[in-house]
């Protein structure tokens, strides 16, 4: 869980950064996404970078999700007569989300994934496969919709949540907060890579919608 | 003071619970809780009604025996156990829910009396250390580095009473495991299982039908001794370093 949770925010790191170059115009947006492609040309096949991506990424989402499972149903069958009055006092709001939220991510990623990879489900006009072949055209169209910005956002927000516990809690998990300093510094990183990877995200949509990105 | 307690009752292992209700009237601000369902059973044994069976014994907060869910707190609203958790912290006229831990390796014996013999098992499991018995070493025999001496004896505070369970929402022992390796692991003499004691330790938990830890942290604020959270990354930390040594 742990090791494929950090795998994840590096690549969500990543990711977020790519996706910043959408405020260097079409041009330099479109070449990045190009390059991402030719990426370890000629010792990799074109898309040879993204493949070896996809495939770690796939390989640590079943991890995650697998691990997931187990522990959900480990605390189903640990406590199966419920409290009738439980107060919570120690924990964060995030800490307590990690399953729902997780799921919203889930199923948010197979939307986000129809939306820019696979199909290239252009929302605002209903065409499939990018016949532009611009991904900031696309990325532009989706945003310019209120209500697609706002679904992105509220992923964003569940996927900062995820961020801020599960930081901590793989930093816990790999016995690497042995005191009252380290586990006060790996809470301090998760608030960061929450705010910073999250709040990067969410700047592209937001500044689509109030037109400071616009084609 | 004048309360509504509303209580599990539950007649044997097998049988269906659910919460009843009492009103009780006379309760002293200097009562500690169990002196409380002391006054409650009094009037209930003059009532012809069977009194609510519940965990205690030293009653100075040193053994680990009494439990008790408080308002869904466990050992309730103060950082102690509720043997010394005193009904001043209420106010006349509260209503308070008691339940019993709620965890499937605690199963409920009687209203609010647990059996908590898998912390037993998993102290067997690993939570020792070997030594020859006869007349006491010289204590100055062995040396400890003070810091690691200091954290030992921080966290072998822990009195078992099962508190981190109960307020943990997996339901997991990481805490109670965590104190147990830390406390041993920290001092000379828990050096020669160090390995073995914490793979043994957890497999037990985990065929105890405890559940999985997720870092949530109910636990060491429900602790009525303050084991700090960092025992359950020493646990982690030392299943690493064991698996790593193919154990």
């Amino acid at each position: 869980m742990a090791v494929s949770g950090l795998l994840f925010i590096g690549f969500v790191a990543g990711h977020m950064y790519g996706n910043l170059k959408a405020f260097s115009g079409e041009e330099k947006f479109n070449d990045y996404a190009h390059h991402l492609r030719e990426l370890g040309e000629p010792m990799l096949p074109y898309e040879g970078f993204l493949w070896i991506m996809r495939v770690g990424l796939i390989v640590a989402l079943v991890v995650h999700v697998a691990c997931a499972i187990a522990l959900w149903k480990r605390a189903a069958t640990a406590r199966p007569v419920k409290y009738a009055v439980k107060k919570n006092t120690g924990s964060t709001l995030s800490s307590r989300t990690m399953r729902w939220g997780g799921l919203t991510i889930l199923v948010f990623i197979v939307w986000h994934l129809l939306n820019f990879t696979i199909v290239k489900i252009n929302p605002s006009n209903g065409e499939t496969g990018d016949p532009d072949h611009s991904p900031y055209g696309l990325l532009v169209e989706t945003f310019d919709l209120w209500w697609m910005t706002l679904i992105y956002l509220v992923a964003m927000l569940a996927l900062g949540f995820h961020l801020h516990h599960g930081t901590f809690s793989s930093l816990q998990t790999l016995g690497l907060t042995n005191s009252a300093t380290s586990r006060a510094r790996a809470r301090t990183a998760g608030w960061v890579v929450a705010i910073v990877i999250a709040g990067g995200f969410s700047l592209v949509p937001l500044s689509v919608l109030v037109g400071i990105i616009e084609k | 003071m004048k309360l509504t307690l509303k209580i599990w009752r539950q007649e044997n292992p097998t049988a269906t619970g659910a919460i009843h209700t009492y009103e009780l009237d006379g309760v002293a601000k200097d009562m500690s809780f169990l002196e409380m369902l002391d006054l409650l059973n009094e009037q209930l044994v003059l009532t012809g009604e069977e009194p609510v069976a519940f965990d205690s014994d030293c009653r100075e907060g040193i053994c680990g025996m009494c439990s008790l869910m408080i308002n869904g707190e466990a050992h309730g609203p103060e950082v102690t156990t509720t043997c010394q958790l005193h009904m001043r912290s209420f106010n006349d006229g509260d209503t308070i829910t008691i339940e019993p831990w709620r965890a499937e390796p605690f199963p409920v014996l009687k209203d609010l009396v647990v059996d908590r013999s898998a912390f037993d098992r998993i102290i067997q499991a690993g939570g020792y250390i070997s030594a020859n018995t006869g007349s006491a070493p010289e204590a100055n025999s062995v040396p400890a580095p003070r810091d690691k001496a200091m954290r030992a004896f921080n966290v072998a505070t822990c009195i078992g009473c099962g508190a981190c369970v109960a307020a943990c929402p997996n339901g997991s022992a990481s805490l109670f495991m965590g104190a147990k390796i830390t406390h041993l692991g920290e001092l000379p003499q828990g050096q020669p299982e160090r390995w073995s004691r914490v793979v043994d330790m957890v497999g037990q938990h985990d065929h105890e039908g405890f559940g999985g830890c997720t870092n949530i942290g109910e636990c060491a604020s429900a602790c009525p001794k303050e084991i700090p959270l960092d025992v359950i990354s020493q646990l982690n930390k030392d299943l690493r370093t064991a698996m790593k040594n193919g154990l």
